[in-house]
């Protein structure tokens, strides 16, 4: 099958691949660019482990052809911190103990972004509405809740 | 991965019971990056696995026993080229009739093995002259693990024939055994590594051998790395789940609720194989008491054959399945005497009084602590003024009702399998003091590695930074046990600190001669040892002893001390002790549409002297979510043909995070280190509090009940849908109508 040519900016920098027309973005990033930060949890939109940013939009990598992202900004969660320097939400996220397997939290601090991007002062319900799509089956989501009103609060006040 | 590496995928049945006229697989083999396809005739070695008794084909040759059965295997040059192929297999069926659930199974006079039978006292006679008495039938559904990281392996052939694993699994040691045997290999030539997984909750006990070893048998064959991942829809069809479990009861009880007798057969829902049934079944039938004393007492585990996907481990190991038959009797004993369901609770709770403390496998219960911490629960969540409240919104309203229950567990810690309960661990300390520490355990998300480590680094009186964990790997630590039956921390963190142990008498020893000082003057303190009156820092002495020719590498090894089981007599102590705890949640629902919320939730819960409060904590947490899930809102649909039709997250709802609790308040019992002499006192945490999931079914039962004002049962099994709530409160209405 022929291979399609894609540039595209993700985390900041220029990067260009090649992909074939039914690969997904979350196939993309993983297998082409080696950004294995991005999980897979189920492949159909339904579990959130593969959120990133499109365009400052929340989306399903899973639910993304590679092809259709010619010419997108694309954050995903290197690009919001690394081991070096933490986000402040991924640091709440380990002083909440706010993950237990890990496999949901890239696509949770991802979430949780896009959603203080959007409402940097979420209630409670707000942000359980918000996240609903992110999937966790280790947790039982309360830690989770409590890092991400914590993070809020705390990019509030420093910002 | 190395480039060269290839990617398999399994051919999966599409029948459920049939003999296989023939499978035509040249549409497979010609498809795009195909590389290699194989067969049942293409295995080298064992062909069947079976962790304990046989009934587990690695690939069907002329059978299908359930819809997803693995029929062949392809490997190709990209993931999704052999799942395409996959796909291409032209097979004819001469399809046979299927017994889907646990009532065809019964009528077919299915099973995988053998029902075994606990009995103390005269069963018929308790119940015959009970002043009350009860018969009913009760079912609760399966449950798919869904662990966010599904099924994965991959296979690297290395030099002279052997095979090293990547894989997700719980259970590295049986991997290595299987992967060798298929193979025709000697054990020692496969290694296998498990770094971590994303979540297992039992779906990777024996569930992940297959994929290993399909992998192995590709990369043996081609010579190359080569990966298995399942895709969720595959992974929901093709692996087991937790056992779906009909009962059927008879007690006798007096005007307080107090229980004389109980009667019951349980039928686990095994699927086409016995896998790890028998245990499951058995540890059903060990937790038919739940925190209750039987005076009479006769309970009998029936293992039903059905032509679905074989089940297996879930957090709880049918130990919850055992407890949620007793709670709906309990339940049902209080309708009946109109006594509040806690207090009916309570009045059986065991107890050294009148000796009512051995349950009907003769084990004595030691520890009482149900009965503290039920009064301290009941107190800090305000059990009574809530439901007087409660009692009073639902004479106010008419469509919405609220409902409160307090639910108890006891759940026996070790397995059942006596040799099951050892372990083994690995510790190095190299001459910069840093401390390499290596067990048979397995990390999924439940903290282990740093639990383990934080006894290490307790026992040294080091910082916690100075310990690497490093991966669960069968060539470090050999024949291990599963990380399963919540005895991860109890076993490794035991055989680690005798590791530890060794090693610090070494150094002792060699600091005793070397300072010419008394043992007694030596000690180890917040990185340093103290020697007399000097201090010096750890990793100091280690070189000093390294340099004095210190082996400074030490295995180490633990067994569980007192527990076995006759099986004979279906008596003993399988239980080197329990772990309790009790839950209150509060709900709402809403009697026109079955809809419901679980409002609050209230949690204490024993787990002796904490390892590690926020891990223990998480796990309380998530451990009632996730049972919550099973009897709410997780439910398990088969198509007629036997195809699994809720597959995936779309389909089959675990909890999200709207549906837990926003008040959600978990307290650690305090006070209550383990008396049995565990890891620094601690207790198991990973099953018991799956458990405490059932006050929230028990809560809906109580809302709906309110209907026909507490005097009539409602009829609900698990899982409590809206569909079954909604059925249950038109029942009530009806009921009340008449
Ligand atoms: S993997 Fe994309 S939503 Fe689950
Ligand atoms: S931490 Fe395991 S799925 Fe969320």
């Amino acid at each position: 099958m022929a291979k399609t040519h894609v540039t595209t900016t993700i985390n900041g920098d220029l990067k260009e691949f090649l992909c074939e027309p039914g690969d997904t973005l979350l196939q993309v990033l993983r297998d082409e660019l080696g950004l294995t930060g991005t999980k897979e949890g189920c492949g159909s939109g339904d579990c959130g482990a593969c959120s990133v940013l499109i365009n400052d939009r929340l989306v399903c990598s899973c639910l993304v052809l590679g092809v259709e992202t010619n010419g997108d900004v694309i954050e995903t969660v290197e690009g919001i911190g690394d081991s070096d320097k933490l986000h402040v939400i991924q640091e709440k996220f380990l002083e909440h103990a706010a993950l237990q397997c890990g496999i949901c939290t890239p696509g949770l601090v991802v979430s949780t972004k896009a959603l203080l991007e959007e409402n940097p002062n979420p209630t409670e319900e707000e942000a359980r509405y918000y996240l609903a799509g992110n999937l966790c089956r280790c947790t039982g989501y309360d830690k989770i809740i409590k890092a991400v009103l914590d993070a809020a609060e705390t990019m509030r006040e420093s910002a | 991965m190395p480039s060269n590496t290839l990617f398999a995928y399994a051919g999966l049945s599409h029948a459920s019971h049939a003999t296989i006229k023939s499978l035509d697989l040249d549409a497979v083999r010609s498809a795009h990056g195909v590389v290699s396809v194989i067969t049942a005739d293409d295995i080298p070695g064992l062909k069947d696995i079976g962790p304990v008794i046989p009934g587990d084909p690695l690939i069907t040759k002329s059978s299908v026993e359930f819809y997803g059965q693995v029929l062949f295997a392809v490997a190709a040059t990209s993931q999704s080229d052999a799942r395409r192929a996959a796909r291409l297999a032209r097979v004819e069926y001469d399809l046979l009739p299927a017994d889907l659930d646990i009532e065809a199974g019964r009528k077919a006079n299915s099973y995988v093995s053998p029902m075994h039978c606990q009995q103390k006292g005269n069963v018929d006679f308790a119940i015959d002259n009970a002043p009350f008495s009860l018969e009913g039938k009760f079912a609760s559904g399966g449950q798919e693990q869904m662990y966010l990281e599904g099924q994965v392996s991959i296979a690297i052939p290395e030099e002279n024939g052997n095979m090293l694993i990547h894989t997700s699994s719980q259970n590295p040691s049986e991997g290595q055994k299987l992967v060798a045997k298929v193979l025709g290999i000697d054990y020692s030539k496969v290694t296998v590594q498990v770094r971590r997984m994303g979540g297992a909750f039992g779906g990777k006990e024996t569930h992940a051998n297959q994929w290993a070893c399909l992998a192995a048998v590709f990369a043996q064959k081609t010579k190359r790395p080569v990966r298995l991942r399942l895709a969720r829809a595959d992974d929901f069809s093709s692996t087991g789940k937790r056992h779906p479990f009909e009962s059927q009861y008879r007690v006798g009880f007096d005007k307080e609720g107090r229980i004389r007798g109980l009667d019951v057969d349980l039928y686990g829902g095994c699927g086409m194989s016995a896998d790890l049934s028998n245990a499951i079944v058995d540890r059903a039938m060990f937790h038919i008491d739940n925190c209750y004393y039987l005076p009479a007492v006769r309970v009998r585990g029936y293992r039903v054959k059905t032509h679905t996907v074989s089940n297996t481990a879930f957090r709880g190991f049918g130990g919850p399945q055992g407890i949620l038959a007793i709670e709906n009797i309990i339940e049902q004993i209080a309708t009946a005497t109109g006594i509040d369901p806690l207090k009916v609770r309570e009045r059986n709770f065991y107890t050294d009084e009148g000796n009512r403390n051995r349950t009907h496998y003769a084990q004595t219960i030691e520890q009482h602590i149900i009965e503290p911490l039920v009064t301290r629960l009941t107190e800090t969540s305000d059990y009574y003024e809530r439901r007087k409240d409660i009692r009073k919104f639902n004479v106010d309203n008419d469509v919405l009702k609220r409902g409160i229950s307090l639910t108890p567990v006891k759940f026996g810690i070790s397995f059942t399998m006596q040799h099951m309960n050892q372990a083994g661990a690995l510790l190095h300390i190299y001459t910069d003091g840093s401390i390499q520490l290596n067990h048979g355990g397995t990390e999924m998300g439940q903290g282990l590695y740093t639990k383990v480590a934080q006894i290490v680094a307790r026992e040294f009186s080091v910082d916690l930074s100075r310990i690497t964990c490093t991966a669960t790997r069968t060539d470090k630590v050999p024949n291990t046990s599963p990380t399963a039956a919540s005895s991860g921390s109890d076993l490794n963190g035991m055989a680690a600190r005798d590791a530890a142990t060794k090693l610090k008498k070494r150094l002792c020893d060699f600091a005793e001669k070397h300072f010419s000082t008394p043992r007694s003057s030596i000690s180890f303190n917040n990185g340093q040892i103290i020697v007399g009156k000097e201090k010096y820092p750890f990793e100091d002495i280690i070189k000093l002893a390294y340099h004095h020719r210190v082996s400074l590498s030490a295995t180490g090894y633990y067994r569980t001390p007192k527990i076995y089981y006759d099986r004979e007599t279906a008596t003993g102590r399988p239980f080197f002790y329990f772990a309790y705890g009790a839950a209150v949640a509060e709900t709402i629902i809403d009697t026109l549409s079955g809809e419901y919320r679980i409002l609050r939730v209230d949690i204490c819960q024993d787990v002796g002297q904490s390892l590690n409060p926020a891990i223990d904590i998480g796990q309380i947490e998530g451990g009632f979510v996730q049972g919550m899930g099973w009897l709410t809102t997780e439910e398990l649909k088969w198509e007629q043909t036997g195809r699994l039709a809720s597959h995936g997250p779309a389909t089959y709802k675990i909890p999200a995070v709207g549906d837990t609790p926003s008040e959600f308040n978990v307290e650690l019992f305090p006070n209550s280190p383990n008396t049995e002499a565990t890891i620094f006192h601690s207790k198991a945490v990973g099953e018991p509090p799956l458990v405490l999931g059932i006050s929230a079914w028990t809560a809906i039962r109580d809302a709906i009940a309110s209907i026909a004002e507490y005097r009539v049962s409602p009829i609900l099994d698990a899982p409590a849908t809206p569909e079954q709530v909604l059925a249950a409160c038109d029942h009530l209405r009806s009921s009340r109508a008449l």
